[in-house]
């Protein structure tokens, strides 16, 4: 088979990306400084609600802090060893173990101290998250903890009632917030913020879809990078317009055939969290003219979308597309917990077989050749479900090649093996290691 | 004096099997305790809990990933074998993760007529928590009436609420009598009873416990009691576990386990609203894990269980790999530890290696008798 070349240049908003995420550590770190608060949450707690305080309130997501510390594999083993000296298990979500570890050693992965909270702010659909923060607060002496339960079923079967449910407590925790923090609370920051998560979320969602394109102008490895920072401040007007930024920026590689990887021939998704020590995985596999042009978990861990008039999958509308105005604090609390519970990394909390769907359609409209499940041995709330999931893409006729691991715990990933793995299913794919 | 709960407990298939021949009603088999049997009873429709047989796994590992709970893949074992194939339905209220995925492989590879996921509330320490709850029962019950072809009405509720706080009641009542010095019951018998509650129509089984009750009340167990102990943790209807910490100079006083007082402790209230109470009794009953957070109510209940019930010791259990329980355990062993109750961990899996637990069963008893001597 002749091996296909194409152009490939670096992102010329690489640069700009990893200035975001940096920026968003030390914001959070130094937010005493000039009188601001520290609040501590999952990446899909509801951050426009805390923005609703004011500009100088800064967050820390747990999950992306977390992997930032897995990716340092010296700092991640000592974090890891604190959390089981102080008794507990170590099959237990590696990403609260690499933070909890951060706290109990009062070390910062971006230096000084561990910054603590002055509130934990974080929702609930994995049966981790709430007690995640639970133990955060009781690790750093009780902090004041609040916590939303989204777990009200999938959106298809979304009903009054279940919205009526989270959005009372988001009701709930704004009054809160005023409590714990002093303040007077400004439903016209919460507004704002609800539009730039709905855009940025869209436009995320966007961007992926420009991925079905051959070649495909973004690699997986790469898009770490970059949905990353949805995950970090996605109601941020800043995160909003470095996505548009970046979505011109793909279509300019679409439009001029700017390929993620030079000689791809073979296009494979992934599922769940890599296991963040070693993407170099991702490198491997593009010596046999492979790429990862995604996953459900790239895809829709952040990105919001719907079904298209011609059929396919594409970003969802946001309520400003459609021409809503929102005019108050229900109204926005509403939009808010709706649009988030559309998330499609959502959707399989309930069954596996929501998720075999989005896959199937995935893999169908990005054209893909194969798909790697990573049996994810950190993460109870992405690998639910993952046995079913490998059927139901064989069934519809994907090769499905799986391997163990952990996305935060290295001790738990075997790389050599990995490759073999990897060796075995381009073989059986009919591809070999391109030799230049 | 529990044989027809024993005969119950190793027999439920055949049970089931005769009641709905003898009935010619319906069997649901629910996946967690958080399903309000008070409307399937209502519906005169029988519920059984799914549990797993304590086998070797050899059917599941393709439809869930080995890092989940031995006691999901154990329940789906069941179905996939055959064993619960009198079923007409199936419902799971939403609790952990693990348990789940033996609801969703079940529905898909195991179809039945009827087939229902409740999105229990895990945030139940809300004031939005009740008419949420209240909401969605709405909901089942009209999927339940939809599907026997009936309307279910408040009096039928009512009838349901008063099945299940009778038989709960008695249930207390059993329990009460292990406060005692000499308790006339095993730990091994209450499971006995406690888990063949979960499975056979509660009219016969309160009818069972008034007897059993009748029986007991003064009766003295012949044995020594030994060491006062209290088990905790996941699920747990490890009988031959129970048997050998009991050969071995301990007696299981009282349990925190969904097998066990999670399951019956407190009662539906009277109230108007039928629904709104039902939801109410879900939302305040024990928690799970899962479900326990801000606050962490279960230590102060499971402290007020090892105070009542005088235990000496606690074994506490967890099933491999179950995360709700493995978030709970560090917390609640010391707050245990800090009264003066001392604990043994023990983790479980589908089949427990019971000789060499019982070393460590033994080496648990031998230091807390030992500190009897110089008290």
């Amino acid at each position: 088979m002749a091996v296909p070349t194409y152009k490939t240049e670096p992102l010329q908003c690489w640069n700009k990306a990893k200035e975001i995420r940096i920026n968003f550590y030390k914001d959070y770190a130094n937010a005493h400084d000039n009188g601001g608060l520290r609040w501590a949450g999952g990446a899909w707690s509801f951050g426009a609600i805390p923005a609703g305080l004011g500009d100088d309130v800064f967050p820390l997501t747990g999950e992306p802090y977390a992997a930032s510390i897995a990716f340092d594999k010296e700092f991640s083993l000592r974090c890891l060893e604190a959390v089981e000296k102080k008794g507990y298990a170590r099959d237990l979500c590696s990403y609260m173990r690499n933070y909890w570890g951060s706290i109990i050693l009062n070390e910062y992965a971006f230096g000084g101290k561990f910054p603590k909270p002055d509130f934990i702010w974080q929702d609930h659909i994995c049966c981790s998250h709430a007690k995640w923060y639970q133990v955060a607060s009781e690790l750093e002496g009780g902090i004041p903890a609040y916590c939303i339960d989204v777990s009200v079923g999938p959106h298809q079967e979304l009903t009054e009632n279940r919205i009526d449910y989270v959005v009372g407590q988001m009701h709930d925790g704004i009054e809160w917030l005023e409590k714990i923090s002093g303040r007077r609370y400004d439903d016209e920051k919460l507004i704002e913020a609800v539009y730039e998560e709905c855009r940025a979320t869209s436009v995320w969602a966007e961007i992926c879809t420009l991925n079905k394109t051959v070649p495909a102008p973004l690699d997986e490895k790469s898009m770490y990078s970059l949905y990353v920072l949805g995950t970090l401040k996605k109601h941020s007007k800043e995160v909003a317009d470095f996505y548009e930024e970046l979505r011109d920026e793909i279509k300019y590689r679409v439009e001029n055939q700017i390929a993620a990887v030079k000689h791809e021939r073979c296009r494979l998704m992934s599922d769940t969290q890599p296991p963040w020590g070693f993407l170099k995985i991702f490198r491997y596999l593009e010596k046999f003219g492979a790429v990862s042009v995604g996953s459900l978990y790239t895809f829709g861990l952040i990105g919001m979308w719907e079904d298209k008039e011609d059929g396919t999958w594409g970003p969802r509308t946001t309520p400003q597309q459609k021409g809503i105005t929102i005019d108050n604090r229900d109204q926005a609390l509403r939009i808010l917990a709706e649009w988030n519970l559309s998330k499609p990394e959502w959707q399989h909390f309930y069954s596996p077989h929501l998720k075999s769907d989005m896959m199937i359609r995935i893999a169908k409209e990005w054209k893909l050749d194969g798909i790697m499940l990573h049996y994810n041995r950190g993460c109870e709330g992405l690998t639910v479900g993952i046995a079913e999931n490998r059927l139901a893409l064989i069934e519809a006729g994907f090769p499905v090649m799986t391997f163990e691991g952990n996305m935060g715990d290295e001790r738990e990933f075997d790389e050599a093996r990995t490759a073999a793995r990897m060796d075995s299913f381009m073989e059986t794919l009919g591809f070999e290691l391109i030799t230049e | 004096m529990v044989d027809q709960f024993r005969d119950w407990e190793q027999n439920r298939h055949t049970y089931a099997k005769a009641w709905k021949e003898k009935t010619g009603s319906k069997v649901i088999g629910y996946f967690c305790t958080y399903v309000p049997e008070e409307i399937l009873y209502a519906a005169d429709i029988l519920p059984v809990r799914i549990l797993g047989s304590h086998e070797p796994h050899d059917v599941t590992e393709a439809h869930i990933f080995g890092m989940f709970c031995p006691f999901c893949r154990d329940c789906l074992a069941q179905g996939l074998k055959g064993r619960y194939d009198y079923l007409d339905g199936i419902v799971i209220a939403q609790s952990c993760l693990h348990i789940r995925q033996a609801y969703s492989s079940w529905e898909k590879h195991i179809p039945v007529d009827f087939s229902y996921y409740l999105p229990m509330p895990n945030n139940v320490q809300s004031p939005r928590a009740v008419p949420y709850l209240a909401g969605e029962l709405r909901e089942f019950k009209s999927a339940l009436e939809k599907w026997i072809g009936r309307e279910i009405t408040d009096q039928d509720i009512r009838n349901g609420i008063r099945t299940m706080n009778e038989n709960r009641s008695l249930m207390h009542q059993v329990y009460a009598l292990k406060k005692k010095e000499n308790p006339p019951l095993s730990g091994e018998e209450t499971m006995e009873i406690a888990i063949s509650e979960q499975m056979v129509d509660k009219k016969e089984h309160s009818n069972e416990l008034k007897k059993l009750l009748n029986e007991i009340q003064t009766k003295q167990n012949g044995k020594n009691t030994g060491t006062r102990l209290m088990i905790l943790g996941s699920e747990d209807d490890d009988i031959p576990f129970l048997r050998m910490i009991e050969s071995v100079g301990g007696t299981i006083v009282i349990d925190d386990h969904c097998v066990g007082t999670r399951y019956f402790w407190n009662n539906v209230p009277e109230r108007d609203n039928v629904i709104e109470a039902i939801a109410w009794r879900y939302c305040e009953r024990p928690a799970c894990p899962s479900k326990d957070w801000i606050e962490r109510s279960r230590i102060s209940h499971i402290l007020k269980l090892a105070q009542d019930y005088d235990v000496g010791g606690a074994i506490v259990i967890q099933q491999k790999f179950c995360d709700p329980h493995e978030l709970d355990i560090p917390a609640i062993t010391k707050a245990l530890n800090d009264v003066g109750v001392k604990t043994l961990f023990l983790e479980f899996d589908v089949t427990v290696p019971v000789g060499q637990l019982k070393v460590r069963c033994e080496a648990f008893l031998e230091m807390l008798q030992e500190e009897d001597l110089f008290v």
